[in-house]
């Protein structure tokens, strides 16, 4: 049945739900986000324990230790939802498919200096490896944190890094084949180099705590990581050598890091301003784990950068430390 | 330029295995039990998560893009249809309770489907079934989000919607669905899977999906129709992921086969009595209805699911036993449901009513042996008592089943005219059932039964009155009591649809839209 209506203007009821009217105020129209966010997470009368954490209800804030009067006071600055999430990495994924495409028909690859292109080789490929650790670490803290404002940005977060996974892979078989892969697992496996960072990465999975999961994976990692590599190792030093090809693999990773650092620094400072108990603890796991993380980074930097390396990495270190007092840590 | 040797050529499904399960690797600085602590327990036996099939081929790239055009595509008619009053255009105004049953009962379960498939993408120990599980994890956030996308105009207007996500964790008939998918999170991952992967999306998705969607279709609700259609692409793979799963554990050791065959028949029966809130909305909520509630039994069960059963019978799978006493069920679930809902209509926060006399003509054509003889005449009573005012409702409080907990409402499977009651003793306490299958499924893992919240029960105890209710005072009125703490406002959002503030703006509204001024 459809029938002809005229516009007329209805005065609605009310504006919004009344758990996000709660939280907004009184009258006031609620966004999307908001409306996808809010208390969307059950509270209360679970039926069951978990019979795999017979210790926790389903979803419960004693998971971490970190404490939270309430989960909703995080925020994303983003404010990704389904619909903006997946329009967003829509048209990024244009851009980057573009690039992948001007590289491959242009055969720009072979151009590289084989120098260049087997140092890009040798870096990027492993590092598919430690993304889908980064996928699995935000699956957890997806499953395992506590209240929507948090935990919905993780899923996200963790198909973002199967997708740079992906996108690595891609790269990896571009600028090499499939030996290339192979190649880069081998070395993930097996060298020198590479141990401190798969120590570092299967450290993580045993993390049961999801929140210090989060700032192993989240802040600490890949808050040295993407700087490093990708920002520094080859926007700067690879483009300069003549490697922009490589630059245009890898550059939604870099605008990824870009986007997301700043949901990653709301998280921080919401978190460490809530209480000095929380403050302590999160500068507790920063510096732990940034430290694990440096040491693990070191010799993966060399592969790019040589000599160079440590001086570079100590600029990551400077620059990571300034951006986590801006989130109100002293590490 | 060097010339290198031409590259090695993947096919797809080589060109998938390194975009997904290449990226995995066999940790040496932590136990693997340490990393996937939760994959022995069940008693299921994995010998290779190799051999597991990618059910769908989809890397990231590609399901931002095509996710992406579906939204904007989706959001663009949401607009569209809230900007122009779409919902003026409803069969009538009866109708908007079969959206608040959905709000309140089915999309918190789409958020429940999110984190659990987060979970157990997180915990198996192949990597194949690990992807599968985490882009329906995303899914299923979509899915709970276009709901309330799309339903936040009906809440903007009518009532009954505005406290959905609140009612779900404490109103009595809702604990019937959070009950259902807090029993499935907390199992193994393994019956997770066999719970909503297999039994919930595959076998019974039809009959819970199909009518709403056909059912907005048929009654004008194109916001529902619309996230409806959009959500079944994604449908389409979770169909098969679930197919995928099960496959893949029967195929993996024999010895899968009895556990396996346990929860098909535990969630097939479990999934059902969720569904009877749909059959009671089929028949009785839809004002245009599409087909009975014993229709689709018969076509998407008894047809489709025996065709599929037929398939699994290679593996040593049988159909659940529990499908018997559903064909017994059939001709009565959805009187029998609505009747109690009738009852209750006070502590509901949806409307209910009695059927139009072609309603009822309708009913008896599609229920020729049992509703003229069992249900018209008490329905036709109830029309009069409310014609003379004395509109019924019932007061007191309904003993649930421990395992459903259904209000025990139901019938002895044969025999319509006498209540199906079970019980058991365990550890000094005295435990109710609806039926044999509740009563089996608890004495399998009571540990686990004995824990429900039950809304009845909770009550009682007075867990359920807002804070600082004092029981003692005089005057208390406790079923007042109840309503607030479940956030239902009294008078809007239950008793009869004749005389609810949403039939008469409907009417309003409708009025000024249709009629010139
Ligand atoms: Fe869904
Ligand atoms: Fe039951």
């Amino acid at each position: 049945m459809h029938i002809d209506l005229r516009t007329v203007s209805i005065k609605p009821l009310r504006q919004t739900f009344d758990h996000v009217a709660r939280r907004i105020g009184e009258g006031k129209a609620a966004s999307r986000y908001q409306e996808g966010t809010l208390d969307l997470q059950a509270t209360a009368n679970f039926h069951y324990r978990p019979t795999w954490d017979p210790a926790h209800e389903i979803f419960d804030v004693s998971r971490t230790a970190l404490r939270m009067a309430d989960w909703y006071a995080f925020k994303d600055p983003r404010q990704f939802y389904y619909g903006t999430y997946t329009i967003t990495r829509g048209r990024q994924q244009e851009t980057a498919e573009a690039n992948f495409d001007f590289v491959d028909t242009r055969g720009l690859a072979d151009m590289l200096e084989p120098e260049l292109r087997t140092a890009a080789t040798r870096l990027l490929v492993p590092l598919r490896h430690v993304a889908w650790g980064a996928n699995m670490n935000n699956a957890a803290i997806c499953a395992y944190a506590y209240g929507t404002a948090i935990t919905q940005p993780c899923i996200y977060h963790a198909m973002d890094q199967l997708g740079i996974a992906q996108y690595l892979t891609r790269a990896g078989l571009l600028l090499g084949d499939l030996d290339a892969l192979d190649e880069g697992r081998r070395a993930w496996l097996e060298d020198e180099a590479w141990q401190g960072l798969r120590r570092y990465v299967e450290d993580s999975f045993v993390v049961q705590d999801p929140i210090e999961l989060y700032v192993a994976q989240n802040v600490a990692l890949d808050g040295l990581l993407y700087p490093l590599v990708y920002l520094t190792t080859v926007d700067d030093v690879f483009a300069s050598r003549g490697g922009s090809a490589v630059a245009l693999l890898t550059s939604f990773m870099s605008e990824w890091f870009q986007e997301t650092r700043k949901w990653v620094d709301a998280t921080l400072k919401t978190a460490a301003g809530e209480s000095a108990d929380n403050k302590a603890l999160l500068e507790h796991w920063s510096t732990h784990w940034r430290d694990r993380a440096a040491s693990a980074l070191r010799p993966v930097a060399r592969i790019g950068l040589g000599e160079a390396a440590d001086e570079m990495l100590a600029d990551a270190l400077g620059q990571f430390n300034a951006r986590l007092a801006k989130a109100g840590l002293t590490v | 330029m060097d010339m290198h040797a031409p590259k090695k050529k993947l096919g797809l499904k080589e060109k998938y295995q390194v975009m997904t399960r290449g990226l995995d690797w066999e940790p040496s600085y932590q136990k693997k039990e340490d990393i996937y602590p939760y994959a022995t327990y069940e008693g299921i036996k994995i010998h290779d998560w190799d051999k597991w099939e990618d059910p769908f081929r989809l890397t990231m790239d590609a399901y931002w893009k095509y996710q992406a055009e579906k939204e904007r595509k989706l959001y663009a008619i949401i607009d569209a249809y809230a900007q122009s009053n779409g919902h003026l255009n409803v069969t009538d105004a009866r109708y908007l309770n079969t959206v608040k049953l959905f709000l309140t009962g089915v999309s918190p379960l789409e958020y429940m489907a999110h984190r659990g498939f987060a979970h157990v993408g997180r915990q198996f120990p192949g990597a194949g079934p690990r992807v599968a599980c985490l882009m329906q994890s995303l899914d299923e956030i979509r899915h709970a989000q276009t709901q309330i996308h799309a339903l936040s105009n009906y809440n903007k207007h009518y009532n009954g919607l505005h406290e959905f996500r609140h009612m779900h964790d404490r109103v009595w008939y809702l604990s019937v669905p959070k009950s259902f998918f807090d029993d499935a999170i907390t199992a193994g991952p393994f019956e997770f899977m066999i719970a909503i992967g297999f039994s919930f999306e595959y076998v019974l998705t039809n009959l819970l999906f199909v009518p709403f969607v056909s059912g907005a279709a048929y009654n004008g609700d194109m916001g529902t129709m619309t996230f409806g259609f959009s959500a079944q692409s994604d449908e389409a793979r979770h169909m098969t992921l679930g197919l995928e799963v099960i496959k893949f554990i029967l195929e993996q050791d024999p010895d899968n086969l009895p556990i396996v065959q346990r929860w098909i028949d535990k969630w097939t029966w479990r999934g059902y009595r969720v569904l009877t809130l749909v059959a009671m909305m089929m028949d009785y909520m839809l004002p245009k209805r599409t087909m009975s509630w014993k229709e689709a039994w018969e076509v998407y069960f008894e047809e489709n699911g025996g065709a599929l059963f037929k398939d699994l019978a290679r593996y040593g799978i049988k159909i659940p036993k529990c499908a018997e006493t559903i064909a017994l069920e059939k001709d009565h679930l959805s009187h029998q449901a609505w009747g109690t809902f009738y009852n209750y209509g006070a502590a509901a926060a949806f409307h209910t009513w009695v059927p139009e006399k072609d309603e009822m003509d309708w009913l008896a054509a599609k229920y020729p042996d049992s509703f003229d003889k069992y249900y018209r005449p008490r329905l036709e009573y109830w029309r009069e008592q409310a014609a003379q005012g004395k509109r019924f409702y019932n007061k007191t409080l309904p003993m649930l089943c421990q395992t459903c907990q259904i209000p025990m409402l139901f019938t002895e499977p044969g025999d319509p005219t006498k209540i199906c009651y079970r019980e058991v003793d365990y550890k000094g306490g005295k435990y109710h059932f609806c039926s044999d299958h509740c009563k089996e499924i608890f004495e399998h893992e009571p540990e686990k039964y004995v824990q429900s919240w039950l809304p009845v029960h909770q009550i009682y105890q007075g867990n359920c009155f807002p804070e600082g209710t004092d029981p003692t005072a005089e005057g208390f009125d406790p079923l007042a009591a109840v309503l607030q703490y479940y956030h239902l406002e009294f008078g809007r959002d239950n008793l009869d649809f004749e005389g609810s503030e949403d039939q008469k703006n409907f009417e309003t509204w409708r009025g000024q839209a249709t009629k010139n001024v």
